[in-house]
């Protein structure tokens, strides 16, 4: 798809959605990003350290984090997503139990994180040992799946702009995660989203963190690249 | 724990402007006719009651109330303007099911 055709699913939205996103005191999302300037701050697990104390102030440390991930990890050589990489702080820094997914600390943690990079382009990181997981993850978004046999591509690149049933199909660039969806009265991780599109052609989603999940991801931050981070959205 | 709030208001205000008081509290506004994930309809647990008092040092005055309903979403947000009659605090309470009740109090600067 050529760069200059891509449209944020912000722009498939009505009006008074776009409202809710635009204005931070109308975005749920910011409760979520409350919570995690709160654990920012706090001191947990056995270290008794808080991410603060490593890495200081987020606006100025996080600034463009987000918008690199999913990034190449040397010791497990392979991508991890963001919400991965605070998980691993938590255990191996802070010495915590890791966070749960989807949980109300790991989202506001990642949001909080990714808001920092807000109105900059996202930027993956461009590293060869990646290749692999990025093939991965383009083969799995061509991959047609479920008793629907449905591919990612079939709806989000070929159909993108058409309907199915009263909803208009986006693009499917993840420029916002983790997303306040309305449908969901609440915040939600890509992963969650992507399980959505997965039950949604009755296929059984990946497991909760398999590889398949991360290499899409990986894929998506490719495919995306350059549009601008929106981090926290909100979607219908 | 106490819900978390969104509340803005102007940082300053002159007497006699009319500001907007803008709320937001995390809820979920669970109507009492969804059912869970196991299948079992989810108890109802709603906000009932948001109202504010206006304190301006002379007198403390009710200045908005509000009745919710199972048909307002999860994370109730409620704005509304009022009339600035000198500097004083703002107290909004928010009261629902479940014994739920919780207050916050802010000062309202004026030049």
């Amino acid at each position: 798809m050529a760069p200059d055709l891509r449209r944020s699913g912000f722009d498939f939205m009505g009006p008074s959605t776009q409202a809710m996103q635009r204005d931070d005191m109308q975005n749920p999302a910011m409760l979520w990003v409350q919570d995690g300037a709160a654990l920012w701050q706090s001191k947990s697990g056995r270290s008794a350290l808080a991410c603060a104390d490593c890495h200081g102030d987020a606006s100025t440390s996080m600034r463009g984090v987000a918008a690199r991930y999913p990034a190449f990890d040397a010791p497990s050589a392979g991508p991890l997503t963001l919400g991965q990489r605070i998980n691993q702080c938590v255990s191996q820094r802070q010495q915590a139990p890791v966070l749960a997914a989807e949980s109300r600390e790991l989202l506001g943690l990642e949001s909080h994180v990714a808001l920092q990079s807000r109105g900059l382009p996202l930027a993956p990181a461009q590293d060869r040992r990646l290749d692999r997981f990025l093939q991965q993850g383009a083969a799995l978004f061509a991959q047609r799946m479920g008793q629907l046999d449905l591919s990612c591509a079939q709806c989000h690149d070929q159909r993108a702009g058409q309907r199915l049933g009263g909803s208009v199909i986006p693009q499917g660039h993840a420029t916002g995660y983790p997303i306040y969806r309305l449908e969901w009265q609440g915040m939600g991780s890509l992963q969650r989203r992507l399980r959505n599109c997965m039950t949604g052609v009755r296929a059984e989603p990946f497991a909760f963190g398999a590889p398949e999940w991360v290499a899409l991801e990986l894929y998506l931050a490719r495919r995306a690249g350059g549009m601008v981070v929106e981090t926290p959205a909100v979607r219908p | 724990m106490a819900a978390r709030t969104l509340i803005q208001i102007p940082p300053l205000s002159r007497k006699g402007d009319v500001i907007e008081v803008r709320t937001m509290i995390a809820h979920p506004m669970e109507t009492g006719y969804r059912p869970g994930a196991d299948g079992k309809v989810l108890p109802r647990n709603l906000i009932r009651r948001f109202s504010c008092t206006y304190d301006d040092g002379a007198s403390r005055e009710l200045v908005f109330q509000a009745e919710l309903f199972p048909a307002m979403a999860a994370n109730p947000y409620l704005t509304f303007p009022l009339l600035v009659t000198g500097p004083g605090t703002l107290v909004l309470t928010w009261e629902g099911d479940n014994g739920f009740a919780q207050t916050e109090t802010l000062l309202l600067r004026v030049a």
